[in-house]
């Protein structure tokens, strides 16, 4: 089985390759990349004018299965992933049953290869059903497939067991994912705290909330040596920690979302669910930070924490609809608009989104390496659509960027050589 | 013969101004979209009102055949009743849904709550509930109009309509006017919509409170703000002092009510600081001996039964005014 | 189209009518006892007040004057955009009293059954009068004036336009045509 990709503008960051290439896949693995291929008896696609890159890998989504199938599953989230280019996700434990045991595992990672359109990642949690009282036997865990571990969408609280989760992991090599989050602080708020919050009188969540629990996660690491990620960073304090403990050498990696670089919290004015989430929309000063924080490596991966909600946990009042937008179809045109907004070069805003994450997550893919599985994602990257909620592949509707013209999106996703996505 | 005629002329000039502008509200949501002279149409047709409240038969027809329901999912004696009177004088059909009695707390959700509502073809919901933004889900939503009787810590609108009334009728006009704010600022509709609606007419508002019960960049919002009570009272024309919740004592906002009457209560000769005319006003009800003393809510600077009064004739005003254009209903 | 403009009265006309209207009501009531004059507003307001001053000049005594408004009585509320409401000012009570209802222009008599309604909600009058500058017919209820300064046959798409001065006396009628 051959087949031979032609004349596209291959971006490869890991390999620093940003030219006109032919790439052929044998077998569903990378054979050759040159410049002109003979294809031979080779099935030809023709990516003249579109950018070939490694297939998109989104760290951390929600795929809600086992146990919120109504809001998405392993098929329907890895089909809105393929829709949005990505063909590696790392799948949240946040699960019912939370995903501390081997059995969920193997669920998670059987379905997603007999009825997944992408790759499915599992990341297991660090406590036992996330309660925070006793650690997962993480070693198993890993050889079944886990990738990473995190609580996430809950805090560690317990200062110990938080130190305890982040040297055990390490002994297996793999990081602990931290959701920064200090819930004292949060106090019921729902959006950022600030004059737009006090404009629509809802409360605020402070940003010291996810800057005091960042300080001690990184100081944790730096304690333990342990390989410490920060999940979805959204204000201009974590992300200084960051820089600073990245400087110091302290094992450390962080992601940022999509909408913590595009929007503040001057969207919530309506009172909009679909811009409620955690963390919070913040100020500008915090975008700011954050595209500062791409642009200059302090972030490692653009991560989308993919959240589907059912319109019936969205369709209420701000303050009770549930935290969280879907991410993953949107994920590739507002990673190429910080290139248009000249924050990143192409290569860069690639990486962010395909080696960096997967080398976080020590997968061998993001790359189009010879010889790596050839998942790769083939981008118009100049044509404009408009989101339309009810048009999204998700099972759930909650984007925030509905009704908002993007620009650029995948027209051919390849998982292992093979096309899952076509447009 | 003469007071009589003069008297006419003035209203006439203020009618003139009046009716040179068309003011078709479908839903009263809350100050921070009105203009000013949307503002001053409401108290200019909620002064015409007033009328009617002290005549022996209190009913006019206008509202006849309409059904208002007033949605209330907080508890409230004042507001509701306000607007269950209003609407009797209009002669409207009112009627009242309070949380306790209703499916509310079977967990029908507010949506499911106000269609089954709606299905009932009411004209207007009249709805207080504690979500901050209800109103506005609620207006997105339905078909009739919605006033907002207060959502959350948003707004309270037509407590600002009144509250604007019985200053211009005490002041003349409310440009110029410094007006202080003292209580819970965080927790108060009342004052958000204060803010909005005093700015807009032109009044310079002053904001005090213990920093627990401040929030962040309300400064923003076009006011200033204290951390003790002479310092914003000081020189006022107006002084408006909040309700105190008790159950707030203890928790993180105030160690005791003792303490917060002692720094933040009105009370002794605190009043001697503000002008000499300055007016005390308060949304009620009134925690005598907390956020006032006795001296000062029995005394003769404070109008807080103006305030009451006024509200029935806005509340009535703006029912009016959201019955009003049927032909610009669909927009 | 322009508009056509024709003078009906000017300020002698309009004058004459009140007279001749002040004298007519004082006849008809022998007197001024329990008289009260309620103009409606706003042009019937401001002729009430002249029809009151008239009455002073030939009796040498004052009637009691109120205004009323209409608005919340109208019967095409649902239709029209909001209308601003004026000022109710009868500061006197109604109850045994001749009203005098005053309006400028009589045309449906819709304004003045919402009159009529909105002066009973307020007292029980022991009667009530109505008094017209112009009566243009085209009436759509059993509404008849007991006093009219001009009887002016009109088209249903013609206006009657009273025009007031800055101290809101009338000084002329115009028919528009268009």
């Amino acid at each position: 089985m051959k087949t031979l990709i032609k004349s596209g503008r291959v971006v490869d960051p890991a390999n620093k390759i940003d030219e006109k290439l032919d790439i052929l896949v044998i077998d569903g693995k990378i054979a050759e990349l040159a410049a002109n291929i003979d294809p031979g008896d080779a099935d030809v696609i023709n990516a003249a004018g579109l950018i070939v890159t490694p297939g998109l890998v989104d760290m951390h989504t929600h795929l809600r299965d086992p146990g919120y199938e109504y809001k998405e599953d392993i098929i329907s989230g890895s089909c809105a992933a393929a829709a949005g280019g990505v063909t590696s996700v790392a799948c949240m434990p946040n699960t019912s049953p939370v995903n501390d045991n081997l059995a969920i595992t193997k669920y998670i990672i059987n379905k997603a290869q007999a009825q997944g359109s992408a790759n499915v990642f599992p990341i297991g949690s660090i406590t036992k059903a996330m309660k925070g009282g006793t650690l997962t036997e993480m070693g198993e865990l890993k050889e079944g497939g886990c990738v990473g571990f995190s609580d996430d969408g809950l805090p560690v609280v317990d200062g110990e067991m938080m130190r305890r989760g982040l040297e055990y992991a390490n002994t297996f090599g793999v990081p602990i994912f931290t959701h920064a989050e200090d819930l004292s602080l949060v106090a019921g708020g729902s959006m950022n705290e600030g004059p737009v919050a006090t404009e629509l009188g809802l409360k605020g969540i402070p940003w010291v909330a996810e800057d005091a629990v960042t300080a001690r996660d990184i100081m944790l690491a730096e304690l333990t040596g342990a390989h410490l990620h920060v999940c979805h960073v959204s204000t201009r304090g974590s992300i200084a920690q960051v820089r600073h403990a990245k400087a110091r050498g302290v094992r450390i990696t962080c992601e940022a979302t999509p909408h913590h670089f595009m929007l503040t919290d001057e969207a919530v004015r309506g009172y909009n669910a679909n811009f409620k989430m955690n963390p919070p929309l913040r100020s500008q000063d915090d975008v700011d930070a954050v595209r500062a924080g791409l642009a200059d490596g302090t972030i490692d991966a653009i991560a989308t924490d993919h959240a589907p909600h059912h319109i019936d946990e969205k369709n209420v009042e701000f303050a009770v609809a549930l935290n969280g937008v879907v991410g993953l179809e949107t994920l590739l045109p507002l990673t190429l608009k910080l290139v248009s907004e000249k924050v990143l070069d192409l290569s860069q805003a690639i990486a962010l989104v395909t080696c960096q994450p997967a080398d976080i997550l020590g997968i061998d893919r993001g790359t189009l390496t010879v010889g790596a599985v050839a998942d790769m994602t083939l981008i118009n990257p100049n044509k404009e659509w408009l989101v339309k909620a009810d048009e999204l592949h998700s099972k759930s509707k909650n984007t925030a960027f509905s009704g908002q013209t993007l620009r650029g999106y995948a027209v051919r996703t390849i998982l292992a050589g093979k096309t899952v996505f076509e447009r | 013969m003469t007071v009589i005629l003069l008297r006419l002329f003035i209203y006439l000039e203020l009618d003139v101004e009046a009716i040179s502008m068309s003011f078709n509200p479908k839903h009263i949501l809350g100050i921070e979209s009105l203009t000013a002279e949307e503002i001053n149409f409401i108290l200019d047709t909620a002064q015409s009102f007033k009328e009617i409240n002290t005549r022996q038969i209190k009913k006019v027809p206008t509202l006849r055949g309409k059904t208002i329901i007033n949605l209330f999912y907080e508890a409230s004696t004042r507001t509701r009743t306000s607007f269950e009177i209003a609407g009797k004088r209009l002669s409207a059909d009112t009627v009242n849904i309070s949380a306790s009695g209703s499916s509310v707390a079977k967990g029908e959700t507010l949506e499911d709550t106000a269609k089954n509502i709606q299905a009932m073809h009411p004209d207007i919901i009249v709805m207080r509930h504690n979500a901050s933004g209800s109103c506005q889900y609620l207006a997105d939503r339905l078909d009739c109009s919605v006033i907002n009787a207060g959502d959350g810590m948003h707004e309270h609108p037509s407590q600002a309509l009144l509250d604007a009334l019985t200053i211009r009728e005490h002041k003349g006009s409310i440009a110029g006017l410094t007006v202080a704010i003292v209580g819970d600022i965080t927790h108060s509709r009342v004052v958000r919509s204060n803010i909005y609606c005093l700015n807009k007419l032109g009044a310079r508002v002053r904001l005090a409170g213990p920093g627990t019960m401040l929030p962040p960049g309300i400064e923003k919002m076009g006011c200033e703000v204290f951390n003790n009570l002479e310092d914003a009272i000081r020189n006022a024309d107006v002084v408006m002092m909040l309700r105190i919740q008790r159950e707030r004592q203890g928790a993180p906002l105030i160690p005791s009510v003792r303490e917060y009457a002692r720094f933040f209560g009105l009370n002794g000769n605190k009043m001697e600081l503000a002008k000499k005319d300055a007016i005390v006003m308060h949304p009620g009800p009134i925690n005598r001996g907390v956020e006032l003393g006795t001296a000062i809510a029995d005394g003769s600077q404070n109008v807080i039964l103006d305030q009451v009064e006024n509200g029935v004739a806005v509340r009535m005003a703006l029912l009016y005014l959201v019955s009003g254009g049927e032909k610009l209903k669909g927009e | 189209m322009a508009a056509e403009e024709i003078e009906i009265l000017d300020s002698d006309g309009v004058n004459r009518a009140i007279t001749r209207i002040a004298h007519e009501i004082l006849e008809k009531n022998k007197g001024v006892e329990d008289l009260v004059l309620v103009g409606i507003r706003t042009g019937g307001a401001h002729l009430a007040a002249q029809l009151q001053q008239k009455i002073a000049e030939i009796e040498g005594q004052d009637v009691l004057f109120g205004t009323i408004d209409v608005t919340l009585y109208r019967d095409d509320l649902a239709s029209r955009n909001n209308l601003a409401v004026g000022l109710t000012d009868i500061p006197f009570p109604l109850g045994d009293r001749k009203v005098i209802l005053v309006d400028d222009v009589l045309f449906t008599g819709r304004t003045i059954r919402a009159a009529m309604e909105a002066v009973m909600d307020i007292g029980r009058p022991e009667l009530i009068q109505l008094a017209i500058l112009i009566d243009r017919g085209h009436r759509e209820l059993p509404i008849r004036p007991d006093y009219i300064g001009r009887n002016l046959p009109t088209a249903r798409n013609e206006q009657i336009e009273v025009d007031f001065d800055d101290r809101n006396t009338a000084q002329a009628v115009h028919l528009l045509r268009t």
